[in-house]
């Protein structure tokens, strides 16, 4: 019961990691980001290399591909989204789409589609002992991960200007503008960050699952996005908690149902609960404006 | 400010390209034989064409089979071996593979002597059943006596069924669905059909007294892992073999496993038997060692490659047991020749089905010799395709005989075109396949 409650809570600490980039993205720019689960693959890949092929430290691999994913967010924003700025939601969405599968075969051409295996960079730390079972070292950094994130994307979006924007920007483009606030350099800063918490996920996702392909971010990238709903979109609180009841969910179902019907399972439980409250759990009721 | 950008955007594609080096060294030699060749199996449609010709010439089988002193007659002539494979598309790995495998051993056949040589002429596919066919016509009209094909599984059912009705023999090096050759008495595999894992994985077990309960994992969303799963569990049964826990997965949650190997070490299970591929399996490996779970665990042919992924932690690996066909790491004389020539031509580690390749014209060049050894000089040249069908047809059923290959030893097949042979089984000591 412990062991499983446990494992719930490390899958789904890395759940709701990937799901913070989600959130964040939707909550500011109004557009799902399907391509973010492949960002994450990339910056996974990122610190691979810098870690297995160039002998860097974990720490500075990890700054690495943090750099890189966005570098690489700002330019997939500028690149396929900027362009579609006054498009429909439905274009800028099979946009999103491609860029995913632009990214997951570039990745393939790079990095071929043998399967690596990301280096434990947390093997040197002791696990914690809780009674009979083991809490692995990557599951209580995940966890820790997620708070601070959570807490710093509350604050830097409620306490610093650029912040304030990026609400302002979420609220109504078009005033935000007539404001003052460069709409465009808003937008891109969100991709900036949500792409920079992608390379994080991404290390945490592979050091606590450590195969890495091209397709590894598509599917973590759907659960994330399911948790991420789940929690109630554009909630920053919402996306931990949808990511962590995901994964104890998942586990659960899995251990005390059926192996064979845990995703059967996981989404029913999302159906249910956008049926009792459409806009997640903790999504905020957003009256419409006539 | 336009320049900082095209900085950041050049300083981004050197990091990327610098990034993109590091792997290609440690990329080679990757296999995914056994992965691939069996997910065939899952593809083919269920066809049954041509089971109608199958019971109308067995009686040309029948009359040969008694035992013969042996004549020493001598094999002469030119065969005409055809051989149709995807060489380009998606599926050009597999069919380049068998067919440079193949070459090897027709070299190597035609080099033993001038009195019998093989013409050697391979056929594009591209993985397409229809394309397959046309193929296969063109090898007709280059009349072609023996096929050595082909490599994949839909293409093969669509062209076995042809050739039944034709009469040309056909071998198949790695189509490994019973489809194949399920009512046609002119087409055999060399490789395992894909059930045929899972008895033999179970008989293995049993056999070697390697454990007293058992806990499976299987992919329950991919037909290869499922149809190994059903048989070892029926064998399994049949044996008195003890499954305590069988837990599953699919594609889409092949990332967490702490419940089944949960599930299985609460049951006691000493061995975990895991027919799936290579990459679920390390996580499997990696997460019961998390867990301080060491049980024995015990692979198919998919978890061939497991050695090969960049990065994998070959500790983890020690101690785990898997039965596959071909190693390229084995040390007996035939695989170390064939590995060795492969490498040099073709730059790269044979995979399951350049092995495979390799057997194939060398168990139908045996075949012919044993006919001649039998029953009195044999020429080929001039043979219709029919009278080579009949000719290996009996000798294939013969019981007598058999076939020493790099993808096996003492191969025999069944009137129904299976082969049995006996699996090799592997265990993994210090990062390297240690025969048992």
């Amino acid at each position: 019961m412990l062991a499983n409650l446990i494992n719930g809570i490390s899958l789904g600490s890395v759940y709701a990691i990937i799901a913070l980039g989600y959130t964040m993205v939707y909550g500011i720019a109004k557009m799902l980001n399907f391509a973010h689960g492949d960002v994450i693959m990339v910056g996974a890949y990122v610190a691979f290399c810098a870690i297995t092929g160039l002998g860097w430290p974990p720490i500075l691999a990890v700054l690495a591909s943090v750099a890189v994913c966005t570098v690489l967010g700002i330019i997939i924003e500028g690149l396929a989204y900027k362009p579609l700025r006054n498009a429909t939601s439905l274009a800028v969405l099979i946009t999103a789409i491609g860029v995913s599968y632009f990214l997951q075969n570039a990745a393939l051409l790079i990095w071929t589609s043998n399967t690596k295996v990301f280096p434990n960079i947390f093997a040197d730390l002791p696990a914690l002992q809780l009674g009979s079972t083991q809490v692995a070292p990557v599951t209580l950094i995940t966890v820790l991960a997620n708070i601070v994130i959570m807490l710093a994307l509350t604050f830097f979006t409620s306490k610093t200007k650029m912040g304030k924007a990026m609400r302002a920007v979420s609220e109504d483009k078009g005033a935000a503008t007539l404001m003052g606030i460069n709409v465009n350099r808003t937008i891109s800063m969100t991709f900036a960050i949500g792409s920079g918490l992608a390379a994080i996920a991404g290390v945490l996702l592979c050091t606590a699952y450590p195969t890495l392909m091209p397709t590894t971010g598509a599917m973590p990238g759907i659960k994330a996005f399911t948790a991420a709903v789940f929690g109630g979109i554009g909630s920053i609180p919402g996306a931990m908690l949808g990511g962590v009841l995901l994964g104890v969910i998942e586990i659960f179902g899995k251990a005390y149902i059926s192996t064979q019907l845990s995703d059967a399972i996981v989404f029913a439980v999302l159906i249910i609960v956008l049926l009792v409250k459409p806009t997640g759990l903790l999504g905020r009721k957003v009256r419409e404006k006539v | 400010m336009k320049k900082k950008v095209l900085a950041m955007v050049m300083s981004a594609v050197l990091g990327v390209s610098m990034l993109g080096g590091c792997t290609d060294a440690a990329s080679t030699g990757g296999s995914d034989a056994g992965t691939s060749g069996t997910t065939d199996g899952g593809e083919s449609a269920g066809s049954d064409a041509g089971s109608n010709a199958g019971g109308e010439t067995k009686e040309g089988v029948e009359e040969s089979v008694p035992e013969q002193e042996s004549v020493g007659g001598k094999l002469t002539g030119t065969l005409n071996l055809g051989m149709i494979g995807p060489l380009t598309g998606a599926a050009a790995i597999y069919g380049n593979a068998v067919k440079n495998g193949e070459q090897i051993a027709v070299d190597e056949i035609n080099a033993i002597s001038s009195d019998f040589q093989i013409q050697y002429n391979p056929q594009d596919d591209e993985h397409d059943a229809e394309k397959s066919v046309n193929a296969y016509n063109n090898l007709k009209d280059w009349n072609v006596q023996v096929i050595a094909g082909t490599v994949t599984t839909t293409p093969c059912v669509a062209v076995s069924a042809e050739a039944n009705n034709d009469r040309i023999f056909m071998l198949t090096p790695s189509a490994s669905s019973p489809d194949v050759v399920n009512g046609k008495d002119n087409v055999f595999q060399v490789c395992f059909a894909d059930p045929n894992q899972g008895s033999a994985s179970a008989k293995y077990i049993k056999d070697n007294n390697m454990a007293t309960k058992v806990a499976i994992i299987y992919n329950n969303a991919d037909a290869y892992s499922t149809g190994i799963y059903q048989t070892f569990n029926a064998k399994a049964g049949e044996l008195g073999l003890e499954v305590v826990s069988t837990t599953t997965f699919t594609d889409d949650t092949a990332n967490d496993f702490s419940v089944q190997l949960g599930d299985a070490q609460s049951a006691g299970a000493d061995l975990v038997f895991l027919p799936i591929y290579y990459q679920p399996a390390s996580l499997i490996l990696q997460q019961a060692s998390s867990m301080g779970y060491a049980p024995k665990f015990f692979g198919v042919d998919g978890m061939d490659g497991i050695l090969t992924m960049e990065g994998f932690d070959a500790s983890l690996a020690e101690g785990v047991i898997l039965l596959t066909p071909f190693s390229a790491d084995a040390t007996d004389d035939l695989t170390k020749s064939f590995v060795g020539k492969y490498e040099s031509g073709y730059g790269e580690t044979p995979n399951q089905f350049a092995a495979d390749g390799y057997d194939c014209p060398y168990a139908i060049y045996r075949a012919l010799q044993f006919y001649a050894d039998k029953n009195g000089d044999l020429d080929v040249t001039g043979k219709s395709a029919e009278e080579i069908c009949t000719i290996l047809i009996s000798v294939f059923t013969n019981p007598n005989f058999s076939y020493d290959g790099v993808t096996g030893s003492g191969m025999v097949w069944t009137a129904n075109g299976e082969v049995n042979k006996d699996p090799k089984a592997v265990v993994i000591q210090n990062g390297v396949y240690v025969g048992l």
